[in-house]
């Protein structure tokens, strides 16, 4: 029963229901590779004695039970920027050190109202700010996956725990969150798949939040199929956040009947970027050509804005992150700095945020800051919003014109060692320039391993599906899945 | 547009994030940085289109206006660096 961590969540769900093995049984499995994982340092709290409650209550709904839901009993790791009941909920930083959420986030409210284990939380980019897991105040999160030399390479950003926990087996799905990439990237630098649905389909409450009007919660997975279930428990209306979608969620793991025939996928000629590694060429005509020969109908298209999606993506995320992180004040929760005599509120706020946010966090606040100050607000915030509404524009005409979904490359790279420094912050920035339009457009994206580069990494290429129809956009990915077959795994070294 | 260590001790002040004079310099550099590649969006025509203000097109809900939560004192206080006599306290603001 050792491998039983290795088990996609439909192979376990079959296990459970056949009673080939309990709940429990899974869950020890999983927290026995977390305990021999700690070089990983994906988990960063760690939630043995509630999850085997959970998983003991998961087996006694299987056994009283034929209906119990899909993910019942079903170990998962949680991304740290999820609020979880009682249990630390940091979003990777400093300044919430200690905080112990009074509240459940609707998304792991729903997972456990089906019967889901929380084996624990995932680090993560400090307040989801980053795209190489290097800005977390746990440390770094090593990839599982190594280069041919040894070198430990990052897992991406920010959902690097979440990929890191999934590709090494130590949960059998996770959580993750997604701004301008946050599950997609680090999905493809992991070999595992990630979907960010459509804006509002998940809701945000009790996610610490980011960017409010790009952030969407979605499960980082072994294959499309897990995906297609995840969502379904996550997913639904919540009164609680005002942009939730108030529609019936549809049986997302009922459309993967793997027949694409006669759908249109677009290629968007703007994504062909200058100085594109040649793999990542390859990678993505050959995932046209297996879209092609399941049947599909290949079309050039344009999006036209796509080249200034990630300089928009830079005022309105930092604005709203500027405003979002107004609340760590050291007033109602986390950190407070130590004060010198005389020092008043205005100190204490100053001093507060200087010791609890590491830099990226100060510098995207401070951006942000400036982008909607007086003076500059029209200039940048408003023009930028301006340009978001023609970038959505974009996708709105290649769908009108039929296309069912776009294909293109998950990351520009595959993963990249950690420590290396980048001259300016801009350059980390680039590795979200296949993701961000997605997010800004509030489409669902998902990103599907389907290839290796030269040195043995994993690549994965990104299918964007029209708003809503994220059942049909997993079953362009399912057919993608099936088409690529990709099986390499890690090999294991921690 | 440039932006000199005056301008990034404003930012800082404004954003409620004490930088050390020392760090101005190197802060104002990075701050140039973003913002000259943000510049690009100057380039785009944006002549006759409205900002964005909801990514999806739909009218936020309504709900009658009812208290539905409170009496929960203790819970809002829990994680309270400093809470005194069921309040928040904070250094003295008012002289």
């Amino acid at each position: 029963m050792s491998t039983l961590n290795t088990l996609t969540i439909a192979a376990a769900r079959k296990g459970l229901r056949a009673g080939d093995f309990t709940a429990t049984e899974l869950t020890d499995a999983c927290l026995s590779a977390i305990d021999g994982a700690g070089t990983l340092n994906a988990f960063v709290h760690h939630t043995a004695e509630s999850a085997r409650v959970q998983a003991g209550a998961a087996d006694k709904r299987l056994q009283d039970s034929a209906e119990a839901p899909a993910v019942c009993g079903i170990p998962l790791g949680i991304k740290d920027l999820f609020c979880t009941k009682g249990v630390p909920s940091q979003a990777g930083s400093a300044i919430l050190n200690g905080f112990r959420p009074e509240y459940e986030s609707t998304v792991t409210q729903n997972l456990f109202d089906a019967g889901a284990v929380m084996l624990g939380k995932l680090n993560m980019d400090e307040f989801a700010m980053g795209s190489s897991n290097e800005t977390s105040v746990y440390g770094n999160v090593i990839n599982p996956w190594k280069a041919a030399d040894g070198t430990d390479l990052t897992p991406g950003g920010s959902s690097g725990g979440s990929a890191a926990a999934v590709a090494a087996d130590l949960c059998l799905a996770a959580t993750g969150t997604d701004t301008g990439g946050s599950i997609r990237q680090p999905a493809a630098f992991t070999g595992i798949t990630g979907l960010k649905p459509t804006y509002g389909r998940c809701s945000r409450w009790g996610i610490v939040a980011f960017a409010s009007s790009l952030d969407q919660a979605g499960p980082m997975t072994r294959d499309v199929r897990d995906a297609a279930i995840m969502l379904g428990a996550m997913c639904g209306h919540d009164p609680k956040d005002s942009t939730s979608v108030d529609l019936p969620v549809p049986d997302f793991e009922a459309a993967l009947t793997g027949d694409i025939r006669g759908k249109t996928i677009g290629i968007p000629r703007e994504y062909r970027m200058d100085g594109m590694p040649e793999e990542i060429e390859k990678l993505w005509s050959d995932g046209t050509a297996m879209l092609k020969d399941a049947g599909a109908k290949i079309a050039d298209i344009t999006l036209p804005h796509t080249k200034y999606a990630l300089p928009a993506y830079y005022v309105i995320a930092p604005a709203e992150a500027s405003s979002n992180l107004a609340r760590y004040d050291g007033v109602r929760f986390g950190h407070r700095a130590k004060l010198a005599p005389g020092d008043g509120i205005t100190e204490m706020y100053e001093k507060t945020r200087a010791e609890g946010f590491g830099p990226e966090v100060q510098r995207r606040v401070m951006v942000g800051t400036y982008v909607l100050s007086a003076g500059f607000y029209d200039a940048y915030y408003n023009r930028a919003r301006k340009v978001r509404a023609l970038i959505k524009r974009d996708f709105d005409t290649v769908f009108a014109d039929g296309i069912d979904a776009i294909l293109t490359p998950a990351t520009p790279s595959a993963a990249f060692p950690l420590g290396i420094k980048h001259d300016d912050p801009v350059q980390m920035y680039l590795n979200d320039v296949f993701t961000v339009p997605v997010n800004l457009a509030g489409l669902p994206g998902v990103a599907v391993p389907t290839g290796l580069d030269h040195q043995g990494m994993p690549l994965g290429l990104q299918l964007i599906g029209r708003p809503w129809e994220e059942g049909d956009l997993l079953n362009v990915a399912f057919s993608l899945e099936r088409a690529a077959g990709f099986v390499a795994k890690p090999a294991k070294w921690w | 547009m440039s932006i000199d260590t005056e301008t990034a001790a404003k930012v800082a002040k404004l954003a409620r994030i004490k930088v050390d004079p020392a760090d101005l310099p190197a802060l104002a550099g990075e701050f140039n940085t973003i913002l000259g590649f943000i510049d690009q969006l100057n380039e785009v025509d944006v002549t006759g289109i409205e900002p964005m203000v909801s990514v999806t097109p739909m009218r936020l809900k309504r709900r009658t206006d009812t208290v539905t939560d409170g009496d929960r004192q203790k819970a809002v206080l829990a994680n309270a660096p400093d809470a005194r006599e069921g309040f928040f306290a904070v250094p003295k603001v008012v002289e």
